[in-house]
């Protein structure tokens, strides 16, 4: 019995050490969320004057009511929701579309396509910004949100379709035979038995472009010039004036901002739970 | 229910050719079983059979009819795979009865067959299930329930019970036995492992890289083998090989082995002198123990299982296997006589391997 008390011991052990790791761990990642928080509630004369303390003394929703109703925040907003959910959704289709023929067929150019793919995710996007700005301004599409979300497709696609390949290579390629053998053709397969299974797939892939688009900053910034197309991120940069910085504002729209990428989640995280094809091969 | 032809099939990856001239008649109703070792080509065939894999050349027939470029889902055919491929987002019956819901059945057709199939397969009670709260031989039953809830022309089975333990492997061998008596649709059913081959088939067909080597009745192929591979692979344990030279006179033959024992043979077109692989299988030797007779061995091991006993005893360098009813007390080391009964003897040609 000594045996067994040591190893529940050391199972305990573990488990607390497994526990004050994602403690730790979770403290450090909450953190600048919580100073965000504490910041956009703290009244603009006791900012500098408290010191730095865990609380202020007295809270206040000015900031808040500022952002909302006093700034261009709720345009921003809006900009970012058009800008970044059409992005995600046309990557996902287009992702989808590509990573299912990546997964399923063999034709000529595979190779060489994935390779092109794959190079395009090495070059800087910085390095891209000038040569993209001459070959979008001529169409009309600087300082345009179409053109926002061409770009944000553009850089988001290859990555998004290794990704969606990925859970494509995960779902056996037997069900697919199971599916045209019981009267499926390939499509209506894919409709009735491979996509439903790549839900959590499309989730992840929509979630990952989503906050991608959310948070872009730099081709925001260089591509549109007038206060009515800025996203979010951009427009966050109108709370830094030549004069000073206004701290509180520009946190309380920053948790704001925070509201549509939980909401986001939330939503597709019933999605993201793994396990949806087991049971399907083997036992 | 129809017959299934196969017609000079080939078929290559790129370079690697995996089937090189398939030909084979399937009668209607007939339960045949491709068997052969792993990647011999045998899933190649039956998937070409489904359509779901191209034909380099070649034609393959469903009834009278071609189906080269037929689609899977017109070949009317059912297919129970090896990993049982079943759709993990729905229940039991919603998998059993999805190929009649694509048809567009309607419902109450659908829950009467899905329902009928289940009674027949026990699987009454788990049909709100998903797969993955099924055991393995849960899932076993659901795969084989859809195939035969659309009432195909044709089954086809990929290895349907390498997943399963050796217990219910046997049961649920006899149970399809059973079940394809019932339906007598044409089955075609890949294993590689030769004791289901034996037990289920009407004939077998003895396939080894992508070549077929045989085809016949079980007890045809056990017993009278076209050639060394086959001899081998049908049968556990495996027949014994012993190479020696063919002699003969005007009235008898015999196979002179290299320690100069002359072991008795059966008439055969082998030539004097000719180098033969001498093949017997195990329950063929009668052992002697008191070693006066026979090929003189000397006892390596031996198995009892309690119906019988296998010994195991070295010849030169080779291990030779015997079978016997009796309880025989044997020691390692023991020399023991091998008496082959010489009607049940082989000679296979050494370079070819053709039986002679
Ligand atoms: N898509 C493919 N591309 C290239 N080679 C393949 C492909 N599918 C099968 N092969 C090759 O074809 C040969 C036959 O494969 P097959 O699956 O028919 O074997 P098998 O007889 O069913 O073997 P097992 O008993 O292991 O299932 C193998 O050598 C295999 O490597
Ligand atoms: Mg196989």
């Amino acid at each position: 019995m000594i045996t067994v008390g040591q190893s529940k011991a050391r199972r305990l052990a573990l488990h607390a050490g497994h526990t004050a790791g994602l403690a730790v761990f979770m403290v450090f990642a909450m953190f600048p969320l919580f100073w965000l928080v504490k910041i956009s509630l703290t009244p603009n004369n006791l900012l500098y004057s408290e010191g730095i303390t865990l609380w202020p003394s007295s809270i206040t929703w000015d900031n808040y009511q500022f952002a909302l109703l006093g700034s261009r925040f709720p345009r921003f907003f809006l900009n970012s929701v058009v800008v970044s959910l059409s992005s995600a959704a046309i990557v996902t289709l287009v992702a989808a579309a590509g990573g299912y023929a990546f997964s399923r067929f063999r034709f000529a150019g595979k190779v060489p396509i994935m390779f092109v793919m794959l190079l395009t995710q090495m070059v800087p996007l910085v390095m891209l910004i000038a040569p993209i700005f001459k070959i979008m301004s001529p169409l009309g599409l600087t300082n345009s949100l179409t053109g926002l979300i061409i770009v944000y497709t553009a850089f988001n696609v290859p990555f998004a379709t290794f990704l969606m390949q990925s859970f494509f290579d995960g779902i056996p390629r037997e069900l697919e035979d199971a599916a045209m053998i019981d009267g499926c053709t390939r499509l209506t397969a894919l409709r009735r038995v491979i996509f439903p299974l790549t839900l959590p797939g499309m989730g992840a892939t929509l979630g990952f472009v989503f906050t991608a688009a959310w948070s872009e900053l730099l081709f925001a910034l260089m591509l549109i010039n007038s206060d009515d197309k800025m996203t979010f991120p951009v427009g966050m940069l109108t709370f830094v004036t030549k004069f000073s910085v206004d701290f509180g504002q520009m946190m309380a729209a920053g948790v704001l901002a925070l509201i549509p990428a939980c909401i986001f989640f939330a939503f597709i995280q019933r999605y993201l739970i793994q396990g949806l094809t087991a049971g399907a091969v083997k036992g | 229910m129809a017959e299934v032809t196969v017609r000079d099939v080939y078929k290559a990856y790129g370079a690697v050719r995996v089937l090189r001239g398939v030909s084979i008649d399937m009668h209607d109703g007939e339960f045949v079983v491709l068997v052969g070792p792993s990647g011999c080509g045998k899933s190649t065939l039956l998937r070409m059979i489904a359509g779901l894999e191209e034909i380099n050349s070649g034609d393959i027939l469903i009834g009278d009819r071609v189906v080269n470029d037929v689609a899977p889902k017109d070949r009317d055919i059912a297919m129970v795979f090896q990993s049982y491929a079943l759709y993990p987002h729905m229940t039991v019956a919603s998998n059993m009865g999805f190929s009649l819901e694509i048809r567009r059945k309607a419902t109450d057709l659908i829950t009467a067959a899905v329902g009928r199939a289940a009674g027949t397969l026990g699987l009454g009670d788990l049909l709100a299930r998903f797969p993955r709260e099924l055991s393995g031989g849960q899932r076993q039953r659901v795969a084989m329930g859809r195939a035969i809830v659309r009432q195909p022309q044709v089954f086809l089975f990929d290895e349907p019970l390498s997943n399963l333990d050796a217990k219910l492997r046997v049961q649920m061998r006899t149970e399809i036995k059973a079940l394809h008596q019932d339906m007598g649709t044409t089955a075609i059913y890949v294993t590689h492992d030769q004791v289901e081959a034996m037990t289920m088939a009407d004939r077998i067909v003895v396939m080894n890289e992508g070549v077929i080597q045989q085809i016949g009745h079980p007890l045809e192929v056990y017993d009278r083998p076209a050639n060394q591979f086959v001899a081998s692979f049908i049968g556990s344990p495996g027949m014994n090989f012993l190479e020696g030279t063919a002699r003969q006179t005007a009235d008898t033959s015999w196979v002179e082995m290299v320690d100069g024992t002359k072991l008795p043979a059966p008439r055969t077109d082998a030539e004097e002198g000719q180098t033969v692989i001498y093949g017997v299988r195990p329950e063929a030797l009668t052992i002697d123990e008191e070693a006066r007779s026979g090929l003189i061995a000397r006892v390596d091991v031996t198995e009892p299982t309690g119906l019988s006993t296998l010994v195991f005893s070295r010849v030169a360098d080779s291990i030779t296997c015997a079978f016997t009813m009796d309880r025989l007390d044997l020691t390692r080391g023991q020399p023991i006589g091998l008496v082959p009964d010489v009607a049940r003897v082989h000679l296979f040609d050494q370079a070819s391997g053709v039986r002679l």
